[in-house]
């Protein structure tokens, strides 16, 4: 199912009338659209095949519509559409929208009838191209209008189109209201039909174990591949590494080749890029204590641990300029004026990096604030180029999976990517041979050797060390 | 209601306003012609309240008759002359208004309050959640971190003190309350604190054992929070908006029970103060009341995107508080089968089901008035109507206590037509001319008939029904103020380009609906109003768009004849001559047509004009 441009169709709607509301101002005409249409086009080659009958879908009207409900339909069964007549109108979660045919041919069957809702890329209708295979049409709408009873997953969205670099996600089918003890507060189950998050498989840490929206957010936001198993944590940051290390082995039989994705390839070329630049690595165990409580305080106020570690590489990167740099041409260092963080964000089918920009200098509130908006966009498939690659240095972070260290690749144009593990509680013997129990994480940073020597990169991780065990600059 | 839209130049209007003052039986007396104007309406004053001979005489020698009307009153007698012309029962913005319109017509007044003056608007409804509405929207604002982005802004996050927006809304209430106050005072009405209840007819008794009469009695008692019973409304964790109003505390979680305006209006607060919010409605569809079309496009801007969810063709059957370690439970059964359908666990709830009239106490039965529901029964003048289907004279009920509109400035129009018919001068209100807001962000606004209501009228009544729209995207100063989102939708007659209601979602909504409400109670047509200049840029172009974007398809009426009838209308009034030496300054707040024998030629005139030129058009 190709929509047209989503782009185009994000903009929300302010009338909920499909009718042409005259914008024209007396003095200063406006020319805004007034009518949006949208067009669908079944790409269900095999049903075509087989008899001449189309599926209409429930078209994708914007980028965060997971379902749609049929205001009314503007034809009848049996009715002779030409192509790019208006079929239906369908309202998402911003407007109403007419939904236009590219097929000659008769409407035969309704299967979503008006009022009712169905999930993006489900069949509503059908439209059979001569009079004869209207029967057949309706038949196969019985069949199928009996099966829709039950939420029946979508159809896997084409990923055909060339635009969108990010594959959209297949949404998942309703949860069923069957009756559960969970409570969960309105908006974390908001963010849980955003996130597409099974809001059954959360723990509540809310007042009265309720699921608060951080739950949610923890279950989505930090660790996203929870809710959608088909990337497996493996595919994140560190781990692209392997996708580029598997040669051509022959094929085994029963084996499946799987093209990739625009940005799948994006990844690829840039793993290999990566291999001409002198990479060296330097871990740190960093304590822990402090930031946590920190943490524990500031999360209320929606401040993930992603701000809370963006920020302090920041800080740290503020006075150690040279691990904020690259080196473009190998014959000199280019500083860089703006700390921007990147952070690698694994998504459904692969992997992208959106950048906090200046995150030295923005507070930790706005950070977290941006941060969430970057993500949000990350997911709807919205970030603006400027905000997945402008970043100055990395920061990968797989401690919410319980890996304790891990080494980076260094992406291309810049010094330096830092790995966060897990944070655990370590045994430690202090100096004077006391035995204690601290929260230890281990950072490894992977530098471009070119430009940023060991004791650069050892004195950056000591600022950075002691910003973390000292957290309450953070908050200034 | 609809016989006082009645309008000049409609051809409709002879006859409707017979059938009218038929109704009043007063017409045929009559030797002058009639001619309305929305709001008000002129006649003889010789039907409605039959005790209004010598009026002229009494005004004359007031003073002197205040001196007997002390023994009149003693002797257990019907009292020939009273203690005041007119004792308003409910110190409320009904009573407010009915007392200072009774005092510019040189009415002696006295009004009786047994709690504080202002009653439910200003104390504890309108005015303080003003206040919080003003915090909310600033609130909203900061933390659209978008919205300042695109002004090219940088706040930090903005936070509040939540007793300091308390302490805001009290003290507003405070200052509101004075000046109602003060103003009275100044004006000389008697302000006598205690409750008070009918006695009898033209008598009323307040506090312990003070008894008072009055020749004309208003009730304004108002109304007080409704309260399903299942309900245990504790006033911390279960409450209504009297206590919501006091915000001692942000809930996290609040469930609200009812989404009309009340519920709105909170639900706007309390998300933009940090509580998520999920509404209960019994009706099908939340926003029940507002015109379809604009309920489904506030719900998209004022609901979806917001920290709520909802629960609809449900009700509350059992509410219990917070207590013993447990969050406040919420049986919801379904509306129609009456099942258990969900247990909701949150942190509040907030009851805004409505308001019940307050008349308990009020002494009715002694006037043999039985209200229904605890509203009471009153006709189209607000004249109270005794359990035997008859008026009861000289008692009058206005505002929430009637249950016709239940809305402050109603209450107002109708204490003010209530002044009217007492000193001489019948009148109806054309409820269909007071305009209703929701203040959300954006707000909500509306007056006269919903889309459906005028259809459903065009129908019975066989008129086309024609709907217009425009859009504040398309407007210079919300586009300015980075607030395009709304539309302005009117429904009108396209034949004779009569407003029959107009609908406004957006930026500051509630204050441009009275361009469309002064319209329709001035019976300005389509075709005259589209030709009024508005300043450019302002918010008013949304509405000049609107009836620019309107097609009626007869032609503009010809201003001249009506011109002139306003002209007349002060030099030839014919009313009698201690009204004109009471009523100098007649013209300032009421628009009253009475037409001499000359203008009412030149009327005839332009009728028939504006009828041939629709014959050749």
């Amino acid at each position: 199912m190709a929509v047209s441009s989503s782009s185009f169709l994000s903009t929300p709607s302010l009338s909920n009338s499909k009718s042409t509301i005259s914008f024209a101002s007396s003095v200063s005409p406006a020319p805004i659209p007034s009518l949006r249409r949208v067009v669908f086009r079944s790409q269900r080659r095999v049903m075509t095949v087989r008899s001449k009958i189309r599926e209409i879908f429930m078209p994708a009207l914007s980028s965060t519509m997971t379902e749609g409900k049929i205001v009314s339909w503007l034809k009848t069964e049996g009715e002779k559409l030409a192509k790019g007549q208006s079929v239906v109108v369908v309202e998402s979660d911003k407007a109403d929208m007419d939904v236009e045919t590219f097929y000659d041919g008769y409407l035969a069957a309704i299967v979503v009838g008006e009022g009712e809702t169905a999930p993006v890329g489900a069949a509503i209708g059908l439209l059979a191209e001569t009079e004869a295979e209207i029967e057949e049409a309706k038949n196969k709408a019985a069949s199928k209008s009996s099966a829709a009873v039950a939420p029946s997953p979508p159809p896997p969205p084409a990923t055909s189109s060339p635009a969108p670099a990010i594959a959209q996600p297949a949404p998942v089918s309703a949860v069923s209201d069957g009756p559960r003890k969970t409570v969960a507060t309105p908006y974390a189950k908001k963010l849980a039909k955003q996130h597409k998050v099974d809001i059954g498989s959360i723990a509540g840490t809310g007042p009265f174990g309720r699921i608060t929206a951080s739950d949610v957010e923890a279950a989505a936001g930090i660790a996203p591949s929870v809710a959608p198993p088909p990337p497996p944590p493996a595919a994140s940051a560190a781990a692209t590494a392997k996708a580029t290390a598997t040669s051509s082995p022959p094929l085994l039989p029963d084996s499946s080749v799987v093209p990739f994705t625009a940005m799948q390839s994006a990844v690829s070329k840039n793993m290999i890029e990566s291999l001409s630049v002198p990479t060296f690595r330097v871990g740190y165990p960093v304590n822990t204590d402090a930031l946590d409580a920190l943490y524990e305080k500031v999360k209320p106020k929606g401040v993930t641990m992603t701000a809370l570690l963006a920020k302090a590489a920041g800080m740290a990167l503020a006075q150690h300029p040279v691990v904020n740099a690259s080196c473009k041409d190998g014959k000199s260092f280019t500083y860089n004026s703006n700390i921007n963080i990147a952070v690698a964000v694994a998504i459904n089918g692969g992997l992208i990096t959106p950048v906090l920009q200046d995150a030295d200098k923005l507070d930790l509130y706005l950070l977290s604030q941006k941060w969430k908006e970057l993500v949000g966009k990350a997911r709807s498939k919205q970030l603006q180029p400027h905000e997945y690659n402008s970043g100055t240095f990395t920061l990968s972070n797989l401690g919410m999976f319980g890996v304790d260290r891990f080494d980076a690749i260094l992406p291309p144009g810049q010094g330096a990517i830092m790995a966060v593990g897990a944070s655990k509680p370590t045994v430690v013997a202090d100096k004077d041979g006391f035995f204690s129990v601290k929260n230890k994480m281990m950072v490894n940073v992977t530098a471009d050797h070119r430009i940023v020597y060991g004791a650069d990169l050892a004195a950056f991780l000591q600022t950075f060390a002691k910003i973390v065990e000292n957290p309450d600059s953070l908050t200034l | 209601m609809q016989s006082a839209i009645a309008l000049p130049f409609s051809q409709t209007s002879l006859t409707r306003s017979n059938r009218v003052l038929g109704s009043t039986g007063s017409i045929f007396s009559t030797p002058r012609s009639l001619q309305f104007c929305g709001l008000r309406r002129e006649a003889f004053c010789s039907s409605p309240s039959n005790h209004l001979t010598l009026r002229s005489d009494r005004v004359r020698i007031r003073s002197t008759r205040f001196q007997v009307s002390a023994a009149a009153t003693t002797n257990g007698a019907p009292p020939k002359s009273f203690d005041y012309d007119l004792i308003i029962i409910g110190a409320g913005v009904g009573g407010h208004g009915a007392a200072l319109h009774a005092v510019e017509k040189g009415l002696k007044t006295a009004i009786i309050e047994g709690d504080v003056v202002g009653g439910t608007c200003v104390n504890r409804g309108c005015v303080p959640s003003k206040a919080l509405l003003a915090v909310s929207g600033r609130m909203r604002e900061l933390q659209n971190e978008h919205h300042m982005k695109s002004f090219g802004l940088q706040v930090s996050t903005a936070g509040y003190d939540r007793q300091g927006v308390a302490d805001h809304a009290n003290n507003l209430a405070t200052k509101i309350r004075n000046n109602l106050t003060n103003s009275m005072k100044a004006l000389g009405v008697d302000i006598l604190t205690g409750f008070g209840s009918v006695l009898g007819p033209q008598k009323v008794k307040y506090g312990k054992d003070n008894i008072i009469t009055a020749k004309n009695i208003i009730i304004a008692t108002g109304s007080v929070p409704f309260v399903p019973k299942g309900i245990e409304v504790d006033g911390k964790t279960v409450i209504t908006s009297d206590h919501a109003l006091k915000l001692e505390s942000v809930p996290d979680w609040i469930a609200i029970v009812g989404s009309g305006y009340i519920g709105l209006e909170f639900s706007d607060v309390y998300t933009a103060l940090g509580s998520e919010v999920t509404f209960i409605e019994a009706l099908d569809q939340l926003m029940p009341g507002f015109d379809p079309e604009i309920s489904k496009l506030a719900q998209r801007v004022l609901i979806n995107p917001r920290k709520i969810d909802y629960h609809t063709g449900v009700f509350a059957s059992k509410i219990t508080p917070a207590k013993d370690g447990k969050p406040v439970m919420i049986e919801l059964i379904d509306a129609k089968t009456k099942e258990h359908k969900d247990t909701l666990e949150v942190d509040a709830a907030l009851i805004a089901t409505g308001r019940a009239p307050f008349t308990n106490g009020l002494g009715l039965e002694n006037v043999n008035v039985v209200t229904q529901r605890g509203f009471i029964p009153v006709d189209e003048r607000m004249r109270v109507i005794d359990g035997n289907g008859k008026l009861v004279p000289n008692l009058y009920c206005i505002g929430d206590a009637n249950g016709k509109l239940m809305l402050a400035h109603a209450a107002s129009a109708q204490g003010i037509s209530v002044v009217e018919q007492v000193t001489c001068r019948d009148h109806v209100l054309n409820h269909l001319s007071i305009p209703a807001a929701c203040f959300t962000h954006p707000e909500i606004s509306m007056v006269g008939l919903t889309e459906p209501q005028a259809r459903e009228k065009g129908e019975k009544e066989g008129f086309k029904v024609s709907v217009a729209k425009t859009s504040f995207k398309a407007n210079t100063k919300a586009l300015a103020e980075n607030e395009g989102e709304g539309i302005a939708k009117m429904i009108y007659r396209p034949d004779n380009g009569e407003i029959l209601g107009v609908h406004i979602f957006g930026l500051h909504a509630a204050d441009l609906i009275h361009e469309a409400s002064n319209a329709i109670a001035l019976g300005t047509r389509i075709q005259d109003i589209k030709l009024a200049v508005h300043a450019h840029p302002t918010l008013s172009e949304v509405l000049d768009e609107l009836f620019k974007a309107a097609k009626v398809e007869g032609h503009a009426t010809t201003k001249t004849g009506d011109a002139k009838i306003k002209l007349n209308m002060n030099e030839d009034d014919p009313r009698g001559p201690s009204d004109n030496e009471k009523q100098p300054s007649l013209s300032k707040d009421l628009i009253v047509r009475s037409t001499s024998m000359s203008s009412f030629v030149e009327d005839i005139y332009a009728r028939v004009m504006f009828l041939v030129s629709r014959v050749f058009v």
